[in-house]
């Protein structure tokens, strides 16, 4: 019994520590921004390789979920008689909902992961290390051109994943049943309002901040993970905790910013 | 021996329940070769993390230059640094960078030296070592002893006080290591450094030393000269002579004897 209570309170103390450490970490990289000499070339690299090379898959997720909308919604809808509404329908389920979870989703899964693996590799065969002993910030250097990168990539992201969401609705509604044209982007138009575009956008950079973070702060930690391990396993394992983290704090995030803000 | 540039005080570091450095008093002079020799797993990349500050010990003082750097701010800390080059266990070169830009990133990040000027210093270098044509390959296309040059190509850019070599030639070939060590002496007579190196490569290694420094067991026992080490009466020393210097030593030990 007593073993059991000590091993709650070293558990504990441990989670404590973790999330201090985390803390500590999303200040540093805050900081780095305000750091000379500024990266501005690796900024421009890591949104290339966040931002941009992400456009496919997001093109093709936005498309199909866009058609998936269309179909969902005209069946449904049409047992109300209104198939007219079904560009609305689509359009705020995805600038409220979907176009920033599934944008956040698809960027963990592909860049969150990979700068995580970046990050611990260079923790474990002493990178980071090497820049602390030149006296060069790891932050500065790495960390934050990370997550501007992150935060300038998801936004956008999450803006083409609307439009193409919209138009792969239309194309499923429109062009393969049959709702009226006109009617998908009027009524569109007409009940899109501003607060739903500012949650959409506001959630985009909650996400864009908490990918980055989870996973770029679980590599830099890599060595000081319990139950990690050590060398290429700790890393495949951390990695692993920074994608399933960083879904769970998207979708959590995505509750408590509706709930607090629609 | 000329005033001490790093000394031990009573240095205490554990990893969890682990107990690495259990009292360790040693003094590095300046200007001179240092070699801390020992078993794998005794603590010697420890010792070389907590003179530069990367680790903090539990207990005891690491005096760097006449402080503490265990007790430094973040910007006192990054200062003493700028005395040292590094060359680590594994040359810890950034993948992501050529040859040239890794060389080029102390004087980049450290020097108001304009991009001609950085050139032709790490162009220089870079020759010195023998890794002229070299410099547009990533660290991935390179050899370990090609790795291990760059890395101290590195580490001398910003003409360190103090050089730390860890094991800078374990995974190289005899002839390799040789290349290695008489690159050492040539760039310590050239720069003046101090150097401590951490090596597994005995007896070859006390060659280099005006001193060495044995660690096991958590201690840390100072020897001035390698002979000193022969002539140790101390049992784990002895121990530790045997494996690793093997029957050489011992034979020639042997033949001393009446
Ligand atoms: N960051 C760390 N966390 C936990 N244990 C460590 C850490 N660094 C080193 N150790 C442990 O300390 C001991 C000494 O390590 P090290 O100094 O690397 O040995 P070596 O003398 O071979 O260089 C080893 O048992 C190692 O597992
Ligand atoms: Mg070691």
């Amino acid at each position: 019994m007593l073993a059991r209570i000590e091993r709650l309170g070293e558990h504990t103390i441990y989670i404590l520590q973790d999330l201090g450490r985390m803390g500590l970490f999303l200040l540093r990289a805050l900081a780095g921004i305000g750091k000379r000499p500024f990266r501005l070339g690796a900024v421009i690299r890591q949104t290339r390789l966040i931002g941009a090379d992400s456009f496919v898959v997001i093109f093709f997720t936005a498309a199909f979920t866009g058609m998936v909308l269309g179909l969902q919604g005209y069946y449904t809808l049409r047992k109300f008689g209104s198939e007219g509404a079904l560009g609305s329908a689509v359009a705020l389920s995805l600038i409220r909902e979907l176009g920033p979870v599934l944008t956040a989703l698809m960027v963990t899964g592909r860049a969150g992961s990979a700068m995580c693996a970046e990050i611990g590799i260079m923790r474990n065969s002493e990178q980071l290390d090497a820049l602390e002993c030149m006296a060069v910030d790891p932050f500065r250097y790495l960390i934050t051109p990370k997550f501007l990168a992150t935060i300038i990539s998801i936004p956008i992201l999450t803006l083409i994943f609307n439009v193409v969401g919209i138009f792969g609705g239309y194309v499923a509604g429109v062009t393969l049943l049959d709702v009226n044209p006109g009617a998908y982007f009027s009524g569109m138009e007409a009940s899109v309002i501003n607060k739903d575009i500012n949650l959409g956008i506001i959630k985009s950079f909650v996400f864009a901040m908490l990918v980055v973070w989870i996973c770029t702060g679980r590599g830099y930690f890599v060595h000081v993970i319990r139950g990690a391990g050590f060398g290429a396993e700790g890393v495949s394992r951390v990695t692993t905790q920074a994608v399933v983290l960083s879904s769970i704090a998207i979708l959590v995030w995505d509750y408590l910013l509706t709930a607090i803000l629609l | 021996m000329s005033e001490p540039i790093i000394r031990f005080e009573g240095v205490e570091k554990s990893f969890g329940s682990q107990r690495v450095l259990a009292g360790v008093d040693f003094a590095i002079p300046a200007g001179r070769t240092t070699v801390i020799a020992g078993a794998s797993g005794q603590g010697k990349s420890v010792t070389l993390k907590l003179i530069l500050g990367l680790l903090k010990p539990d207990q005891g003082r690491i005096m760097v230059r006449g402080r503490d750097i265990a007790r430094m701010n973040p910007r006192q800390l990054n200062e003493a640094r700028m005395a040292f080059g590094v060359l680590f266990q594994g040359a810890a070169l950034l993948d992501s960078l050529s040859v040239f830009d890794n060389v080029a990133l102390p004087l980049e990040e450290r020097t108001k030296l304009s991009q001609a000027e950085v050139r032709e210093k790490v162009m220089t270098t870079l020759e010195q070592l023998g890794l002229a044509g070299h410099e547009d390959k990533f660290p991935a296309q390179l050899s370990g002893g090609m790795k291990k040059r760059v890395g101290l190509a590195r580490a001398l850019q910003l003409q360190p006080e103090i050089m730390l070599f860890d094991e800078p030639t374990t995974g190289l070939d005899p002839e390799k290591s040789m290349e290695i060590y008489q690159l050492f002496l040539e760039t310590q007579q050239k720069f003046g450094y101090t150097s401590v190196i951490v090596s597994h490569d005995i007896p070859k290694i006390f060659n280099l030393a005006d001193q060495v420094i044995i660690m096991g067991k958590g201690k840390a026992t100072t020897f001035a000269s390698p002979e000193d080490i022969q002539r140790s009466s101390d049992p784990e020393t002895r121990d530790f002579v045997r494996i690793t210097m093997g029957d050489i030593y011992l034979s020639r030990e042997m033949e001393k004897r009446p």
